[in-house]
This record gives structure tokens, sequence and C-alpha cells, in this order.
């Protein structure tokens, strides 16, 4: 069967594909941030799965006003990167998983969460700037990334968006929906976007570190408490964009020691764990989470 | 019975929710047109023409002409949208954030590379952070008014 060994998690700002692909990740300002990754990429080489299923927002990109699905799953065999005003980002073409992502849906929908199904989409800077952060630069024609991708878009813009608790849930029933794939494959399930920022208003540019890593304990070692924040925690506390957080409890929720919504069995293994102040408007957070055999 | 907002009074901070997002339809979606080439091009060569194009509010347009995302976003933008004009003017996410704190350009970077704005005085209306209404504006643009 196929199994869910590893989570990832991490920011997935515009201003760090930008760097990246105008060759800036060792001046002063970008290189302590991309430092906390390259034991990521290393990791990536090392333990490479054979899908990642990567859940992120869009940013009013593929999805605008004309219609807001609160989760979308992604069942094309490619997405392109998007344009999303500045042209779009030199990166290969993301191939999908169309056999295991419609499998993913039908279970999934089965035990109750009404996705949305996604056959044509571009992919904006949610899904490439975690990919490039993990991946390291990649040439748009003669590279590859290095296995298919599952995109699953969760509604953020548009209040209400899906509670914490929803997430992680929804987290669970994407484990069973893996789990009962007949191939003998092994999924990375990524949670992207979040740490405290605010994009907008007078209070732009809010950033609360010490909430964040409280949230991060809270999210690697009690996800049952974590998936209780209400959402106007993260507002007042981790600024308007930081709603984006609630996304982690998705991938949380599909780790092995989550049963039935209740923690059972060893937490799994921290492998990597990294926070930085500022990344343009946002602090960074990252997590590798693999499952203990 | 009115539905649950408790984010009505987070300081500087318009949630884009069901109502803004009915009030800034067609602003947004003007936005969006923005994400091809052609249109960003077809903005920039003549902005009144092409806003006329849309079912906007004369508010609206005057809005997006002024670059006032503040402005924008209280006539139902939503600054993932409205990220699509600054793009097409060349601007960074940073430089776009820091044009409706008040701050000039440095200033908001080096606040950033301080470790941000600090959520105490910001999580409520009334109390006295600096993204609070009776501190605004800020930085280089409270000097400017003599502050």
């Amino acid at each position: 069967m196929a199994r869910i060994t590893a989570s990832v998690y991490t920011s997935h700002v515009p201003a760090i594909g930008v760097a990246m692909d105008l060759h800036k990740t060792q001046e002063d300002y970008w290189q302590p941030l991309f430092a906390g990754y390259d034991f990521s990429k290393q990791w990536m080489k090392d333990n490479k799965p054979d899908v990642i299923f990567l859940v992120y927002n869009d940013h009013a990109t593929a999805f605008s006003l004309d219609m807001i699905p609160t989760f979308a799953i992604g069942t094309a065999a490619e997405y392109k990167p998007a344009d999303e005003g500045w042209g779009a980002r030199p990166v290969p073409v993301v191939k999908g998983h169309p056999a295991l992502a419609s499998h993913i849906a039908q279970s999934v929908i089965q035990q109750d969460f009404d996705l949305t199904i996604v056959n044509k989409m571009d992919v904006d800077h949610g899904l490439t700037v975690p990919l490039s952060l993990m991946c390291g630069e990649l040439d748009p024609v003669k590279d590859a990334w290095p296995c298919p991708v599952i995109p699953f878009a969760v509604n953020v813009v548009q209040y209400p968006v899906p509670s914490g608790q929803r997430c992680f849930a929804l987290g669970q029933a994407i484990r069973k929906a893996v789990e009962s794939f007949d191939e003998d494959i092994n999924v990375h399930i990524w949670g992207t976007g979040g740490m405290s920022h605010q994009l907008q208003g007078a209070r732009a540019g809010l950033i609360n570190r010490e909430w964040d890593n409280n949230w991060l304990d809270l999210m690697i070692n009690d996800p049952v408490a974590c998936a209780k924040v209400p959402h106007i925690d993260y507002v007042r506390e981790a600024g308007s964009e930081g709603i984006e957080l609630v996304m982690w409890l998705i991938a949380r929720g599909a780790m092995a020691d989550v049963n039935n919504g209740e923690r059972s069995g060893p937490l799994p293994q921290v492998t990597h764990r990294f926070y930085h102040v500022p990344a343009s408007n946002t602090a960074v957070g990252h997590a590798i989470l693999e499952n203990k055999e | 019975m009115a539905l649950d907002k408790p984010y009505k009074d987070v300081p500087g901070t318009i949630i884009f929710d069901a109502e803004q997002s009915r009030l800034g339809y067609w602003l947004n979606q003007f936005c969006t047109s923005l994400m091809k080439a052609e249109n960003r091009a077809r903005f920039l060569a003549d902005e009144r023409a092409y806003l006329d194009e849309w079912a906007m509010t004369e508010e609206q347009k005057q809005a997006v002409m002024a670059r006032d995302l503040n402005w924008c976003m209280q006539l139902g933008g939503n600054i993932y949208f409205l990220a699509r004009i600054g793009a097409t003017d060349g601007k960074s996410f940073q430089q776009m954030a820091g044009s409706m704190t008040g701050m000039s350009e440095e200033e908001y970077r080096n606040m950033m590379l301080a470790g941000g704005r600090s959520v105490e005085g910001n999580r409520y209306l009334g109390e006295d952070g600096d993204a609070q209404p009776h501190r605004q504006p800020q930085g280089a643009g409270s000097k400017k008014e003599g502050n």
C-alpha cells in the first residue's frame, strides 16, 4: 500500500522565489534564510518521495472571485507556473499524479469532505516556492522537479476560511485515502504558507516571534490542542495572513501518531526545525517531521 | 441573528469576508485581469480608459489611480488581488505592504529587519500600539504632518 512517511512545513513567501530566480540567495539579506534550508535540500535528495501531496493556498491566481473553493485537489497531469503579474516564474512545469489524486478525491469525499476537483489550473508561488526551497534552483527547461506533485489548495483568502480543527480532521482523511491506494509508494505531505505576517493596512509588518514559536511547539507536540486554536487568535497574534498556518494542520493530521482525532503512539521525529525573520514582510517557519518505523 | 465577526476590532486591519467581497467584486476582477501581459500594457497606456471597461464605482477607480491601497481595501479590495496593480507597476510585495503604513520604504524595511512590528498594543482597537488609528500616520508620513 501507499504510505505517508514524512511531513514538511514551510512558509512560501513570493520574494523568496524572486531571490532564487535572480540568483540573490547569497546576498546578506537572504543568506541566513537560505542557510536554514541547506539541510532540507540534502534531506530531500536522501529521502526522495514518489509523490508530494502539497497543501498550499492559491493567492487569487487560479481562483478569482468567480469561484472560491474551500478545498481543491488537482487531478491533472501537469500544472504550469502562473503569471502573477510579474510574469511566470522560470521553474519547471509541475507534473501531477492523476491516478493517486483521483483516488484521494474519491476517498476523501466519501469521508464527508467536499473537495473541488480541478483538472486545469496554473500554480502560483504558494506551490512553487516551497518546491524551490526544498529542491534548490532548477532550470525551467533542462531540469524537472524530483517527483510528481498533487496540489491541494485551501481557501485562506476570503472569509470564512476553514478552521484548524477541520484542517486537522482533513489530514486524517487524506492519510486514510493514501493508505488505501494499492501501489507501494512513498508519499510526503507538505503544509505550506504561514508564520506571522500581515500584508495590509497600518498594522502591516506585524511579527510575533514568541507566538510563532509557541505555536510550532504545540503543532509538533500537541496537535490536538493546536487544532483548537480559534481563527481570531491567528489574526490578532500573528497578523491577518498568519491564518495560513491552519494549512500546516492538514499535514500534521496526516502523521501516524494521530488517530480518530486523538494522539496515539510516539510523536514523529523532528528531523529539522528553523525560524527566521524577516523575509520581505513575514516570519519564515520550517520543519520536517518523520514517522518513526 | 447577526454573524460573529470578532475580527472587527483588530486595529489597522480589514478582513476580507463575504461582505467586503461583495463590495469589491469588480475591483478585484479588474485586478485579476492584470495577470495577462497585454492587459497590463493596455492599463498602463491609458488607465482611465481601461478602468472604464469595468463595472467599478467611480471611487474605486479613483483609489486605483491614486495607488492608495488602504483606500482600495476600504472599498472591498483584497491585498492578493491588489498586488496585481503593484506588480504591473514593478513593485515588490514589501513595497506594496509598506505603502499602506505611512512609513517610507526604507523605514518599513528597517522595521522588518529589526524584527517587525510589535504585537504589543496592536491586538485590540483602543490600545496604544503604533498601528492604532490615533497614532496615524506613522513614520515619514507623520513627520510630513508636523507631528
